[in-house]
């Protein structure tokens, strides 16, 4: 873990720290912390490495790189015996009382714990508590070491050097476990590969804390890291920009949005990347024109909802991504698309409700939302990934369905996976597949047409009808958020109205038929083991990290991670839970809601609950101890998850 | 093909009360797009809620009738989509200057291609006759139980200070010089935003058709006047003609003060126009050079067995670790 102040540069160092591991084929699962906040609070990052998959995060640390006081005082605590914790030993006597940016309950926990082994309220006390329980210290003078390299360089300039000292808790936290120092090189250099002079001076500054930990301390700290051969095309990504290749690689034209955290990074990331890349090899012309998508900031998310609605009645795929605030405005929009029978995908980033909440924390808490947004009765798919790789592929389902099914598309994602990094395979373009639905263009024939009006909501057996985009040559029709007829005039006819309303509803259960298992959950283990874990979206890292240590200690579990949550597959969860021995529900919120909405659809009940609140996502561990303690039948119906700073 | 007005007349049965301003504006619609010769099936009429939302479903085009206040970025995503489209949005003054008050203001500074009529009636007509934003301070009109306790917006000058580049008046019952102004927003090369005097006989019987015709107001020779006057026979000019700023600041100043003027000695004609600006269109075309030959809605995505058009290769090589 490495900790500072925000804007001291936690993430561009975490991050070098992170590809240099995973350059040398380790596994890498990376989990941000901050607050809403831009400069001074403090923020960590998380790295976890493996020569096997990781994907979560855990609660004991081996290694600490502090360069702040705040980063040692608030996470001395979570280093396991033989750990090791590199500090400054400049700010060993800072009192934590000085320390503002602590908040009150944070200071008195913090106080209680030194007061009851009688040490001061000091950086040296925190220090004292970790070495009175085995972990090691490690001092380094930052500033000592960087003002040699400085001299080197004829750069005397303070504010120059201290910049290098994120970079240089990286290599010696590097050099304590004797990986290589050519793998930071060249991590440092892909970061900074527009500026040779500073990769230069970086490189230096690693040399420099390189010696000094290996002169100090070689060999002392006993956890290692070494390369490892990779067999296979890696890549390191974000939630962020994970999302957004998917949505250029799925032929999203038109993104909207209002800036939140954590989605703005998404639509950030597709302004930045707006002008598109075409397949050399469909034709000389595509390798000369190239695509683009219109990357619209708007006012509010009612606009940014409402235009990229009208843009999909154009035919383009358009969507908006948000989180919570931004969704409870786009309610309106939801409904108005579902009446409409237009295509449109919503990214939904979830983040700590309610109202504001916990802007840059981490919640499950919107699904019950996803699924009822809006008044009245409307078709719509809720589709939630539970990692980055599922995320990627999902986009594309989640305009297929949009544009086959006609309707609003909600797929959630949220602040686990737009905060945190992991080494996935190289994801494969060829696994895509755009799928356009009924979509009519062009010209549609005079005698397919009424006098060159449409009866765009025809009825017809599958509930899905043909949908001329607007500017099609003979496709006049109306759209309007009342009740209307087949051209889309304004209807309150009674016979009209169940007619119509069939018609759109039928369309989920076409949906059903149609959308393969694969895509609505997965399923992981055993078929007949004793326990049963029903979970959503992100906590499936935890969930599968914690069903290999369950396993090793001789816990069978197995999972089912529902990704499909509307159209719900009633029959496929219905069969697994029939013959499950206990079913335990494990979401990140306070009412369990994909619980409720299992038993809602299923009428099975479910035996217990594992749940979290607290803004931060389950560990490896909390889940490992929470089923043990189900399995052996010490754990309450419902227990509550409160783990991490 | 010359369109015939019966071309741009939907067979959908009109409810609007009989002597409603809406017939006005909706027929100098008509006129003008058929002076005009705009293809329907090119043309997309948005409206937001209230009984002027109702007017696409009276014409022959795409119609998108939207929500209440948020006609102009629905009609904004259309136009962005597909640039090549004719986009016009007709809305209430409750839709447009009240609930959908941020989206009037913000679209000025886009700037995006379009028409905006705006049906001011000083009322909320389709829900029996609350005060619209456009309704003055301690005025009661039949409906309000109370006089307004709401100063009225100016939406003339609203609109300037929000950047729009084209800003007008016109009056339901003019309808000559309504279609003249219609066809001027729709040619104008930016957002064009005209607001129309419409007397809502049900409900508002202070601004009345009678009102606005001169009733009560006599000149030296005992002839009733009309409450209107045309800004262009006063030779009135708010054109802005060169990309100098100083001229472009003189221009919003005239026609702010003539924006105070109302009542007795109510302008209608075009108070401001300027094509310096440069339209969310371009502006987009600058960054994204192919956007205007290939807008979003014409973009090819896939080819016909579903596989993708764009090649994330480079992406995907930023991520990249081996
Ligand atoms: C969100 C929302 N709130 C309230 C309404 C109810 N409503 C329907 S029309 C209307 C007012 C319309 O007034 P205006 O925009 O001036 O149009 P007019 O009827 O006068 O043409 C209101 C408030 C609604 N449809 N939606
Ligand atoms: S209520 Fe007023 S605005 Fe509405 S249709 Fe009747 S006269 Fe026209
Ligand atoms: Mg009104």
């Amino acid at each position: 873990m490495i900790g500072g102040a925000q804007g001291s540069g936690v993430d561009t160092s975490a991050n070098i720290f992170a590809k240099a591991a995973a350059q040398g084929g380790l596994h890498v699962f990376g989990k941000r912390e901050y607050y809403s906040n831009i400069k001074g609070e403090h923020s960590y990052f998380q790295v976890r490495l493996s020569k096997k998959i990781v994907r979560s995060h855990v609660d004991t640390i081996d290694l600490l790189a502090t360069f702040d006081d705040e980063t040692a005082v608030r996470h001395a605590w979570e280093v396991r015996k033989d750990g090791g914790i590199i500090y400054d030993p400049t700010v060993g006597g800072n009192n934590i009382d000085d320390i503002h940016t602590i908040e009150a309950p944070v200071r008195a926990r913090l106080y209680s714990e030194l007061d009851s082994q009688h040490l001061p309220h000091s950086v040296e006390g925190v220090l004292e508590v970790a070495r009175r329980k085995g972990v090691h210290i490690y001092p380094m003078p930052y500033m000592d070491v960087l003002k040699k390299v400085g001299e080197q360089f004829g750069e005397s300039s303070l504010s120059s050097l201290t910049r290098m000292i994120n970079v240089m808790a990286v290599a010696a936290s590097f050099a304590l476990t004797d990986y290589p120092q050519d793998q930071v090189n060249e991590a440092l250099r892909k970061q900074f590969k527009s500026k040779p002079k500073v990769v230069e001076i970086n490189i230096a500054a690693v040399t420099a804390a390189y010696d000094y930990m290996r002169d100090k301390y070689n060999g002392g700290f006993g956890h290692k890291l070494a390369p490892i051969p990779m067999a296979e095309k890696r890549i390191f990504v974000r939630g962020s920009s994970t999302v957004g290749i998917a949505k250029i690689l799925s032929g999203c034209r038109l993104q909207t949005y209002y800036p939140i955290t954590p989605a703005s990074d998404e639509s950030e990331y597709l302004e930045a990347h707006e002008i598109i890349d075409l397949d050399g090899a469909l034709s000389n012309e595509a390798q000369a024109m190239k695509g683009s998508i219109a990357v619209v900031q708007t006012e509010d998310e009612i606009a940014a909802i409402t235009m990229a609605i009208g843009g999909a009645l154009t035919g383009v795929r358009a969507s908006t991504s948000t989180s919570g605030p931004g969704f409870s405005l786009m309610a309106e929009g939801i409904g108005w698309a579902g009446i409409n029978e237009v295509p449109l995908v919503v990214t939904l980033y979830q983040r700590g409700g309610p109202s504001t909440g916990l802007p840059t924390r981490h919640e499950q808490g919107d699904l019950r939302f996803a699924l009822h947004s809006g008044h009245g009765d409307i078709p719509r798919v809720v589709l939630a990934s539970g990692d980055l790789e599922e995320a990627f592929y999902d986009v594309t389902r989640a305009f297929n369905y949009a544009e086959k099914y006609q309707l609003p598309v909600i797929h959630i994602v949220d602040k686990a996976m737009a905060n945190s990094d992991q080494t996935y395979k190289m994801f494969d373009p060829n696994l895509i597949k755009i799928e356009r639905g009924l979509m009519i263009s062009g010209t549609i024939p005079e005698n397919e047409s009424d006098h060159g009006e449409f009866h765009r909501f025809k009825e017809t057996p599958s509930g899905i009808s043909p949908r001329p985009v607007i500017g099609t040559q003979g496709g006049i029709y109306w759209n309007t958020g009342d009740e209307h007829d087949e051209k889309g005039h304004i209807s309150e006819d009674p016979t009209n109205r169940v007619m119509m309303m069939d018609k759109r509803m039928r369309k989920l259960d076409v949906a059903s038929k149609e959308i393969p298992a694969e895509e609505k959950f997965h399923f992981f283990g055993p078929k007949d083991a004793p326990i049963t874990i029903v979970s959503w979206g992100s906590t499936k890292g935890a969930i599968l990290d914690a069903m290999e240590s369950l396993k090793e200690d001789g816990i069978i579990v197995n999972f089912l991670q529902l990704r499909l949550i509307a159209p719900f597959p009633v029959d496929e969860v219905k069969e697994i839970l029939s013959r499950a021995k206990k079913v335990v529900d494990i979401e990140m919120n306070f009412s369990a809601q994909l619980g409720g909405v299992i038993r809602e659809n299923t009428c099975f009940p479910l035996d217990q609950y594992v749940v979290k609140y607290n803004g931060r996502s389950m560990s490896q561990e909390e889940i490992y101890d929470a089923v043990r303690h189900i399995a052996d039948g010490s754990a309450p119906k419902r227990v509550v998850l409160t783990n991490g700073a | 093909m010359a369109l015939k007005l019966t071309d741009l007349k939907s067979d959908v049965h009109n409810d609007w009360c009989p002597g409603c301003g809406d017939f006005g504006i909706i027929s100098a619609v008509q006129m003008a797009m058929a002076e005009m010769n705009l293809d329907p099936n090119k043309t997309a009429v948005v409206s937001g809620i209230g009984c002027s939302g109702k007017t696409p479903h009276y014409l022959r085009t795409y119609g998108v009738h939207t929500l209440h206040g948020r006609s102009l970025p629905f009609a904004t995503g259309v136009k962005l989509a597909n640039p090549n489209l004719e986009v016009i949005d007709c809305g209430g003054d409750g839709d447009g200057l009240g609930i959908g008050a941020g989206h009037f203001v913000n679209s000025g500074r886009r700037n995006v291609d379009m028409a905006y009529i705006l049906y001011d009636n000083g009322v909320y007509g389709l829900t029996k006759g609350q005060a619209s934003p456009t309704l003055k301070l301690g005025v009661k009109v039949k409906s309000l139980p109370l006089p307004n306790i709401n100063s009225a917006i100016n939406p003339t000058m609203l609109a300037l200070a929000a950047g729009y580049t084209f800003v007008a008046r016109g009056y339901a019952y003019d309808v000559r010089h309504l279609k003249e102004l219609i066809k001027k927003a729709i040619q104008h090369k930016g957002f064009a935003f005209l607001s129309v005097l419409q007397p809502c006989p049900t409900y508002n019987d202070i601004l009345t058709k009678e009102y606005w015709g001169g009733e009560g107001l006599l000149d030296a020779a005992g002839k009733q006047m009309p409450r209107t006057y045309k800004l262009e026979a006063q030779g009135y000019d708010g054109v802005v003609k060169s990309e100098d700023e100083m001229e472009k600041e003189e221009k919003i100043k005239l026609a702010v003060m003539k924006s105070f003027e109302f009542g007795d000695h109510t302008p209608i004609g075009v108070f401001y126009q300027n094509e310096h600006v440069p339209t969310y269109e371009e502006r987009l075309t600058q960054r994204m050079p192919t956007y205007k030959t290939s807008p979003p809605a014409e973009q090819k995505i896939a080819r016909d067995d579903g596989t993708p058009l764009a090649n994330i290769s480079k992406l995907l090589d930023e991520l990249s670790v081996n």
